[in-house]
């Protein structure tokens, strides 16, 4: 595969303390694609994520960024190339909405260094990119869950990185909201990010990513563009759900439809 | 994040305390503090004129009630600075550290270690004077912190949890210690007492000088991690992907802390109440950002310890309460009325 690659995983061994989730395991993230994760829980899909944005260091083989080892790099530096969206993320009480995008500019402050006019940009960008402009003076305790995962966006955005990894960016919204950030991710990747999420819902990722990587047992059982590989055969092999997959009526993608228990034909 | 204060439009200007208001509050603070210095050494438990307190600060006169001022309320009054900042500043980066908003600075293990260090001193070795024992309290402080620190830390780095779980242990098992000790000779113990009430008065400013280089360190050390402490107030996961090294974060803020909470009880005794309360009014003024929470509790906690100690000398006239009774009373109505009120002083 001749895809050029920002961030790959090289046979990194990832895993918490004593318990290993992925083993020998090597993965490439097309650049400019918006590749999405997918597996059944306890996949190993977030371990990924986790190993990717530097949140758990392989015990063995590495992650590279940009032809390096991710690690090799100074902390902040990292942090201006990739940006993480974490599943839980604490806002602090009182917080406006302003000043926590403000907040996704830290990777750019040193001790000294004062705020500019390069800070004052990026955070009104990231503002109009994830539509909470109009928000800006409001107290993010107070906003509904979809305008609130917004602003988290609108705080990843403002940290300027070409790639951006997502950890279950949807959990918790209605459906309305998902699509309508799925939607702002599809913009940002078309605008030139790459971005990486990790999700629960197949037909989401096959109708929203450009890439997908199927994992299961902390392993990749395939990974290509959705019309490729979200195919009965894989989702049995991976979720052990029987299934239909047909074309969806609007966008013409792969999608799911499961037989259930009564209707084995 | 300082940085904010110099963004004077756009959408850094909002309703909830923006940087100019920010700013005049801790003007105002200052000069309260101020205020608060001048009345710390007019009134006492004896009534001396203005003039007479005047002519003692600015000639070496040696009138007895010229002494009073110099040897007693001076000094007062600065250890009361001293152990303020320190104790404020301490209350600041517990709170910040563990994100927890009922952290203080004694659940480190501070008070328990320095009470501890003093009563090995004053009970076995015979020390009697505060200067001699001031040293056993700080080491106490900063070992039984270091302990504290060393049981909190698995194998995956520190959690605040286990840590402050750790120092809850630490304490109790010191407390019992000391108490035990103390009752073999209750006596020799008698010397302690008000140092263990928490007081300010009857120090020698010799008992300030050589702590002060401790707490400049460690002021310096807060204002270094206010920006990183800022991005872990967004989770842990957040802070590491915005660049922070949270072990190092982690690690400089508790040397703060331990030096400025040691420092304090070490010329004080412990003192309830101040590193807990003061910051709540802290971010209840400059709301989430740390560096300013910080500034704030550095000028409101030596108003606090003032007022109290002032209290302290004049509602028993002549008799006096040791500030650390004061506090108590003069806090905790304050912390109950402003986490009743809003939900914006909590982390």
């Amino acid at each position: 595969m001749t895809t050029p690659t920002r961030l790959q995983v090289e046979s990194a061994t990832i895993g918490y303390d004593k318990r290993v989730i992925s083993r020998d395991l090597s993965v490439a993230i097309p650049d400019e694609s918006f590749t999405v994760i997918v597996g059944p829980n306890a996949c190993g899909k977030s371990t990924l994520l986790r190993g990717l944005s530097r949140l758990l260091r392989p015990s063995a083989g590495q992650v590279v960024l940009d032809g390096a080892d991710i690690n090799s790099f100074r902390t902040k530096e990292v942090a201006r190339r990739v940006g993480l969206l974490p599943q839980t993320s604490i806002a602090p009480d009182g917080i406006t909405v302003a000043d926590l995008v403000a907040r996704g500019r830290y990777p750019y402050h040193g001790f000294m260094r004062q705020w500019t006019a390069d800070d004052e940009r990026a955070v009104r960008n990231a503002m109009d990119a994830a539509a909470v402009t109009g928000l800006s003076s409001r107290l993010v305790d107070e906003l509904s869950g979809g305008q609130r995962q917004r602003v988290w966006v609108a705080m990843a955005l403002a940290q300027h990185t070409d790639i951006l990894l997502l950890d279950e960016p949807t959990t918790f919204l209605d459906i309305t909201h998902q699509i309508e950030l799925l939607e702002l991710f599809t913009d940002l990747n078309q605008a030139g990010r790459t971005l990486v999420a990790v999700l629960h819902d197949l037909n989401h990722a096959a109708r929203f990513g450009t890439h997908l990587i199927a994992m299961k047992d902390g392993r990749i059982v395939a990974e290509g563009t959705p019309e490729k590989i979200v195919t009965a055969e894989l989702v049995e092999e991976v979720f052990g759900l029987r299934c239909l997959v047909v074309a969806d009526p609007v966008a013409g993608t792969p999608h799911v439809v499961p037989l259930g228990r009564d209707r084995s034909r | 994040m300082t940085v904010l204060a110099v963004r004077q439009d756009g959408p850094g200007t909002t309703t909830v305390p923006g940087p100019r208001r920010r700013l005049l509050g801790l003007v105002i603070a200052l000069v309260v503090l101020v205020v608060l210095l001048v009345l710390s050494v007019m009134i006492g438990s004896t009534s001396i004129p203005p003039s007479v307190v005047w002519d003692a600060l600015v000639h070496s006169s040696t009138g007895i009630d010229q002494v009073a001022v110099q040897d007693y309320r001076l000094p007062r009054t600065i250890v009361g600075l001293v152990v303020g900042v320190a104790l404020g500043l301490s209350g600041a980066l517990i709170q910040a550290l563990t994100r927890n908003p009922l952290a203080d600075p004694g659940i480190l293990g501070v008070h328990a270690g320095a009470s501890f260090a003093v009563t090995v001193a004053v009970g076995l070795l015979g020390v009697s004077d505060v200067q001699g024992y001031m040293w056993f309290a700080f080491a106490g402080a900063l070992v039984v912190t270091l302990m504290v620190l060393a049981l909190g830390s698995t194998r995956q780095g520190s959690s605040p949890v286990v840590m402050v779980l750790a120092g809850v242990c630490v304490g109790a098992v010191l407390g019992g210690a000391r108490e035990a000790l103390q009752l073999t000779d209750p006596d020799a113990f008698d010397a302690m007492r008000s140092w263990n009430a928490g007081s300010i008065g009857g120090r020698p400013l010799e008992v300030v000088w050589p702590i002060l280089p401790f707490l400049a360190v460690a002021l310096v050390l807060a204002f270094v991690v206010a920006g990183p402490l800022n991005a872990m107030a967004l989770g842990d996961e957040l802070a590491v992907s915005h660049g922070v090294s949270l072990a190092r974060t982690r690690v400089l803020a508790i040397i703060a802390l331990t030096l400025l909470a040691g420092g304090a009880t070490a010329i004080a005794g412990p003192i309830a109440f101040v590193g807990l309360m003061v910051p709540h009014v802290a971010r209840w003024i400059a709301g989430p950002h740390q560096r300013w929470i910080f500034a704030y509790s550095v000028l409101l906690a030596p108003g606090l310890l003032l007022v109290s100690d002032i209290l302290g000398r004049v509602v028993l006239r002549p008799g006096e309460i040791p500030v650390g009774v004061v506090t108590a009373f003069v806090g905790a109505p304050v912390l109950i009325a402003l986490v009743r009120r809003k939900k914006a002083s909590g982390l």
